[in-house]
């Protein structure tokens, strides 16, 4: 069947966007709400915390990147309902009304002048309020495309290159031209083929918008950098797969690009697309779990991971689905691995067939089936900051 | 069976797609033509691990996926392990 007649079983949020899991999530704003954040989850069954380090005194662009993090998360249509807990009423009420604006349940809780206790107790009657709700919504027949799919490899290596990293970009091929949106980055991780992906820019505007955020990545990296980094990017666990430049793990990232798909946007970390279906670039780190929460606050519900020495990695909210070509791994690390492409290698299958058998398995993860990160509880969120606090 | 891949009909270097043994005649094949390739190898190279398709000088640049992928800065031999100790990169050097 073509991509665009595919159906998954899906929810349909009040914006009328769609998403693949049915979270009621209690949302810290800061570090040290944690704790609070993570007794009302304890106490009521169904919901999920989401523990991270940052939330205070944050400012200018950096704090701009926290509030666009923390609404876009709670407003991803993975996620059905959200209480937010802060130490301060003013930046927890901020996050409720940026999240309010999908028209899905929220609520905030301030810490000052009530204590841990009493706020998780006011908390907790109205996170099981929003989780008995939620529990009673129905997936319904949505279309394939319309899930907005990111995609990022980790612990690459030259097999992924080869296959698992154009198997996704066979789908990504498939989903865009079906009328789906999807995203790609990983900014610094395109050195050496950059001028690949900027001749898949649809146009000399999106293209000299990537420009800027490719040479600006750029810059940071040799202002910080005290050697080649050949320490840490490429990775240790690259190396041992056998990648031996950036430049090569570049050209082998960008295979995920597909052949034919040109990109439309580029956004900044964590923003939302909103120039509707197509392919966008997203200015990120190329670490896993940062990439993938930015991708997961800009709405993303389901992300496609390609890896080759075996990252493990998972998000709370957005789940993960991993493939790898390299059979050692997907031997040794069976666990991890949800789609084994190494018949790639061998010769035995094709990029297209690969594709399908990858579509296949969105369709099914769409439609419920945990990916082997959430059946391991594997929940990363991880905030970027842009520099320190004051 | 297959022991090495390449991805471009201009590469100078190429996969092992399964563990390698010095001494071994290999066959390969060219993803962008399809095309049959053999080659030698003279040392062990481990799954995923590149094999150079020619000798390299001091100062020569590696082509894979039809593009630059660093600098030869120890001389190599066909058939011998391309990796860390004798390529590196252009950039952020």
């Amino acid at each position: 069947m073509a991509s665009k007649d595919r159906t998954v079983l899906a929810y349909r949020r009040e914006n009328g966007r769609v998403g693949v899991r049915n979270h009621v999530i209690i949302l810290p704003v800061d570090d040290i709400s944690n704790n609070c954040a993570e007794m009302v989850a304890g106490s009521i069954k169904g919901t999920l915390a989401l523990p991270h380090a940052y939330g205070r005194l944050q400012f200018g662009e950096d704090l701009e990147l926290f509030f666009r993090t923390m609404i876009g998360t709670g407003s991803n249509p993975n996620v059905a309902a959200v209480v937010v807990i802060g130490i301060e009423p003013g930046w927890t009420q901020r996050i409720v009304e940026g999240i309010a604006k999908t028209g899905k349940p929220v609520a905030g809780f301030s810490i000052e002048g009530k204590g841990d206790i009493r706020t998780a107790s006011e908390a907790s009657y109205k996170a099981k309020e929003f989780v008995q709700w939620a529990s009673e919504l129905p997936r319904t027949e949505c279309k394939l495309s319309e899930l907005y799919i990111s995609v990022k490899c980790g612990e690459s290596d030259t097999t992924t290159g080869l296959s698992s990293c154009p198997t996704v970009g066979n789908v990504i091929d498939k989903h865009c031209a079906a009328g789906g949106m999807a995203s790609f980055g990983e900014t610094s991780e395109l050195t050496g083929a950059e001028h690949i992906v900027k001749s898949k820019a649809a146009d000399k505007e999106v293209e000299a918008k990537f420009t800027a955020m490719f040479d600006d990545y750029t810059k940071l990296v040799f202002d910080q950098k005290t050697s080649d980094l050949s320490e840490s990017q490429p990775t240790k666990g690259n190396i041992a797969g056998g990648l031996t430049t950036i430049e090569e793990k570049a050209l082998g990232n960008v295979e995920k690009l597909g052949k034919k798909t040109k990109f439309i946007d580029a956004l900044k970390p964590a923003e939302a697309p909103a120039r509707g279906p197509g392919l966008y670039f997203m200015d990120t780190s190329s670490a896993a779990a940062e990439a993938v929460t930015l991708w997961a606050a800009s709405g993303a519900v389901i992300h496609l991971f390609p890896t080759g020495q075996g990252n493990v990695i998972g998000n709370p909210i957005e789940p993960v689905i991993k493939l790898s070509g390299n059979p050692k791994t997907c031997a040794t690390m069976a666990e991890h691995i949800d789609l084994d492409v190494s018949a790639i290698l061998r010769g035995e299958q094709t990029l297209d067939q690969a594709g399908d058998a990858l579509l296949d398995l969105i369709v099914r993860t769409a439609n419920g089936r945990l990916t082997a990160a959430e059946a391991l509880g594997h929940r990363e969120f991880v905030m970027t900051k842009l520099y320190r606090s004051a | 069976m297959i022991q090495f891949l390449v991805h471009d009909k201009q590469d100078t270097v190429g996969v092992a797609v399964v563990d390698v043994k010095a001494g071994q005649a290999l066959e390969g094949r060219d993803l962008s033509s399809n095309g049959k390739l053999s080659a030698k190898s003279l040392m062990d190279i481990p799954l995923g691990h590149k094999i150079a398709l020619r000798d390299f000088q001091v100062g020569d640049t590696i082509i894979k996926y039809g593009c630059d992928i660093g600098k030869v800065v120890k001389p190599i031999k066909a058939g011998e392990h391309v990796h860390i100790h004798n390529l590196k990169t252009k950039r952020w050097a």
